[in-house]
């Protein structure tokens, strides 16, 4: 029994032995930080909510390799944001365009604070103006009544 | 006036249950194509079945034509082939196809087998083209008029109510 044990364990620790060696992902890092920079901001349309930096969908593969391409050949940051915008239209984007079919999403949330906001300060006013008798009285000052008699 | 106000609520809750209800029946895999309306990219392919002979976008100027993104490892293109093998032999308009990220002896034989509806397939074995077309899932389809302008797309698998519904008016409205 030990002996298998032993064998088995030999085994196993001799795999690493036989892995080679990762070769170097890239030849430029330099370049391949800017093409993760770029498509980190970029949606993979196969698995949407994955960028095309994280994905490992065929798609997002040959998109990183058009990426480094455009790189390569010298294109700028908008220029390859607008080449992918000109295929998958700006649902590619994860910052979307402020634009006027834009608005509500880029505004809304604003719209909605300040709403939520005033109408908040109009009920407190509302009620900063009514008479005492129109609120329950407070516990303590029902029990400063039932002490005093 | 005042004794409405107890319906506020009521009638949030119908405006936040009509957005969910909404958002439930949109399909976020139906992404708009910027293609719509804008000249179909240039593209110069092989053909799938003959490697020396070459394909080009401005070939097919002044035909109304189709080009549907298939590829022999797609599973939904077995789906849609049935289809698409008999709109082609009622010869409304000629069907090109687009050979995705495919390999031409696996691509023939799925042809072979599966019936060839396809006036030519277009080779694209490392997807280029495709990315041109803003292809993200095949099978995809596309409508170009005879200015060469790319008038309608349908991602996934054709279905028979896509095509008499969407696609066949619109041809005949560009041929009328």
């Amino acid at each position: 029994m030990a002996k298998w044990i032993a064998l088995l364990l030999a085994a196993c620790l001799s795999w690493p032995v036989l892995a080679n060696e990762a070769a170097p992902a890239v030849a430029d890092p330099v370049l391949e930080a800017r093409m993760l920079s770029i498509t980190s901001e970029l949606r993979c349309l196969v698995c949407q909510n994955q960028t095309i930096a994280d994905s490992h969908a065929e798609l997002a593969d040959d998109l990183r390799r058009q990426v480094r391409e455009m790189l390569v050949r010298g294109d700028t940051d908008k220029q390859i944001i607008d080449y992918m915008t000109a295929r998958y239209g700006d649902f590619v984007l994860y910052r979307p365009p402020v634009k006027a079919t834009t608005w509500l999403l880029w505004f809304g949330p604003g719209l909605l604070l300040v709403g939520g906001l005033a109408a908040l300060a109009l009920v407190l006013r509302q009620r900063s103006r009514m008479s005492p008798d129109r609120f329950e009285p407070d516990e303590l000052d029902i029990a400063d009544e039932i002490a005093q008699r | 006036m005042k004794s409405l106000k107890f319906l506020i609520p009521l009638a949030l809750f119908f405006v936040l249950a009509w957005f969910l209800a909404r958002g439930l029946n949109l399909d976020p895999r139906e992404v708009p194509s910027p293609l719509i309306g804008k000249p179909a990219p240039a593209f110069a392919l092989t053909r799938l079945d003959d490697a020396a002979a070459t394909i080009q976008r401005d070939d097919l100027k002044g035909k109304v034509w189709i080009l549907n993104v298939w590829a022999s490892w797609c599973v939904s293109c077995r789906e849609e082939h049935p289809l698409l093998v008999e709109f082609a032999r009622r010869k409304s308009v000629p069907i090109y196809g687009l050979n995705y990220k495919d390999k031409r002896p696996d691509g023939m034989a799925w042809l072979a087998r599966m019936g060839n509806p396809y006036e030519a397939s277009l080779f694209d074995s490392d997807g280029r083209v495709g990315i041109d077309f803003g292809v993200y899932g095949v099978p995809e389809t596309f409508v170009i008029d005879k200015q060469g302008v790319v008038r309608l797309k349908h991602t996934g698998p054709l279905t028979p109510d896509v095509l008499q519904t969407k696609i066949e008016p619109l041809i005949r409205q560009l041929n009328g």
